[in-house]
């Protein structure tokens, strides 16, 4: 496995409080990374400061040999790294279709678009059944579904995904869960933020733990499923069931 | 009051509203997208009588093939303003930005005006065409050729409009940017590019419009207020985020205002407008057309 994305003692505020504090940390390619902590950890700038939304105070996020910090975001859309952003943030007076044809909006993204709406609609058949709806008149499920199919319309290389599972029925989680893993079986480097810490580990190849703006662990998913701080902490003290 | 007086008034409404749903569209557009109420917008209308006008009377252009030169100059005037004004502006958040966008265009306001005044004279302009004061009488309705052509370019420019932003991907990228502009820079899209484009589009919006003011009225360095107030009214009847529904939104108030002009007293003409403009804030916040 190479190296991939690297962050390395990444500091970054959020309003006037520091929210990331020397952050370093890595995904390499084809894995599944999962990032957990708890709410106000950081988790989320984090993400935002890879997607480039978020300038950094100081420190680095490398894409092989690429300084993505030094981008604006829409390059580093350009260079496959693509954020679902939490609370999903469609074109809500949008159709289903104008969100994934904006979704490739990048040139390179842009050339495969017909080819990747299909994929896009086999893996989410319901998105094919309501091109033509608004986007704001969906479930919570079936737009997390679109937020998802409109990313992978960029083609990403690296998809990071910031509580994919956030107030959705456990059913739909499952099926959310499945088809990361079904894109990370394809070859897309995945970096998952989830505050349901379980599913998470239990899907993750490695795990980083957030807290008040540092890591403060890390390991495989199984190691921190078995890790009783990490249960205490977040798998809410219930004996793991394997 | 006869029927033919009746539909001669609402048809003349109808030519007036085409030029207020023109001007609106431009400043929804960019309040739709940059966020920011730009009090300049009359004055951009201004410029672009101007252009038309001294294409007229020194090159003997005809007012409606003058848009030819009149958009690209406006388009560019409007990207000038957007590298030297407005994108310092449209960075800011919240409050800050909607406090520093109204002093700004007001601020730039007053230097066009006086610009205006300084390089044309405060005189009053118009266009005589040939063909002033001809036009089609269909059962006792007059509707003169220059009313006919501002209205039929503005239902053109409309649906063009309709279709770029739909139908096109950098009219997409406005929309989305318009929705959600952190959105649109995770899907990939220049938002600051986005920005430019739109603003010099809203400029380009506004320089039609003042091309029909120069034929159907004459321009004066001071009109752009007026303007401004009449786009205002029409954005917020259209619904502020209701970006193509400003054309019918300003058909309306254009038809309202001619109503009343004639049978209340064109004293109260403008009265009307801002009662029905309240009545809306009051009744219907969201505007008329604007989507729940």
């Amino acid at each position: 496995m190479t190296k991939f994305l690297g962050i390395n003692h990444l500091n970054a505020s959020y309003g006037d409080i520091q929210a990331l504090w020397g952050v370093s940390l890595k995904v390499d390619e084809g894995e599944i990374v999962a990032l957990i902590g708890p709410n106000g950890a950081g988790k989320t700038t984090l993400l935002r400061t890879v997607a480039g939304l978020h300038q950094p105070l100081s420190g680095t996020v490398q894409l092989g040999n690429t300084a993505l910090h030094t981008l604006p975001a829409y390059r580093i859309v350009e260079q496959g790294v693509i954020l679902v952003p939490e609370g999903r943030r469609l074109f809500g007076g949008l159709t289903v279709l104008e969100n994934l044809e904006l979704g490739a909006y990048s040139q390179r993204a842009r050339d495969a678009r017909f080819k990747t709406l299909k994929h896009v609609f086999e893996l989410f058949p319901i998105l094919a059944e309501r091109q033509k709806q608004r986007a704001n008149t969906m479930s919570g499920g079936q737009q997390q579904m679109l937020a998802i199919g409109r990313a992978l319309m960029g083609l990403p290389r690296l998809l990071m995904l910031d509580e994919p599972s956030l107030g959705l029925a456990p059913m739909i989680v499952q099926n959310i869960f499945e088809i990361v893993k079904l894109m990370n079986d394809r070859g897309v480097t995945i970096f998952l933020v989830e505050q349901n810490a379980r599913q998470a580990l239990e899907l993750a190849h490695r795990a980083y733990i957030l807290e008040q703006g540092k890591v403060v662990g890390t390991g495989t998913g199984r190691e921190l499923l078995r890790n009783n701080e990490v249960r205490k902490a977040y798998l809410g003290f219930a004996p793991t069931a394997r | 009051m006869s029927i033919e007086s009746i539909a001669q008034t609402l048809v003349f409404g109808l030519f007036v509203g085409g030029i207020y749903g023109i001007a609106a569209m431009g400043l929804a557009l960019v309040f739709g997208v940059l966020k920011m109420l730009n009090i300049a917008h009359g004055e951009l209308v201004m410029l672009g009588g101007y252009v038309s006008f001294w294409a007229f009377s020194t090159l003997g252009i005809d007012p409606f093939v003058s848009l030819a030169i009149v958009i690209p100059v406006l388009f560019v005037v409007g990207l000038a303003l957007d590298r030297t004004v407005y994108r310092h502006i449209v960075r800011l958040l919240g409050e800050e930005k909607i406090k520093n966008s109204l002093l700004v265009s007001f601020g730039l306001t007053l230097v066009l005006q006086n610009l205006a005044q300084w390089l044309f004279t405060a005189d009053e302009r118009a266009i005589q065409v040939s063909y002033a004061g001809v036009g089609l009488n269909l059962f006792g309705v007059t509707m003169p050729y220059t009313r006919l052509g501002t209205l039929s370019i503005a239902l053109v420019v409309t649906l063009a409009l309709n279709y770029f932003l739909h139908h096109t991907y950098p009219g997409k990228a406005i929309l989305a940017t318009a929705e959600d502009f952190e959105a649109a820079e995770l899907a990939g899209i220049n938002i600051h590019r986005v920005y430019m484009m739109t603003f010099a589009l809203g400029a380009s919006l506004a320089s039609i419009a003042g091309t029909f003011v120069t034929v159907t009225y004459g321009i004066s360095p001071s009109v752009g207020i007026l303007w401004t107030l009449k786009a205002l009214i029409v954005i917020v009847l259209a619904g502020t985020g209701s970006i193509l529904g400003a054309f019918p939104a300003g058909i309306l108030l254009g038809v309202v205002e001619a109503v009343s002009g004639a049978f209340i007293g064109a004293t109260y003409r403008e009265v009307v407008g801002l009662v029905i403009f309240l009545l809306v804030l009051i009744l219907r916040p969201q505007g008329l057309f604007a989507r729940s």
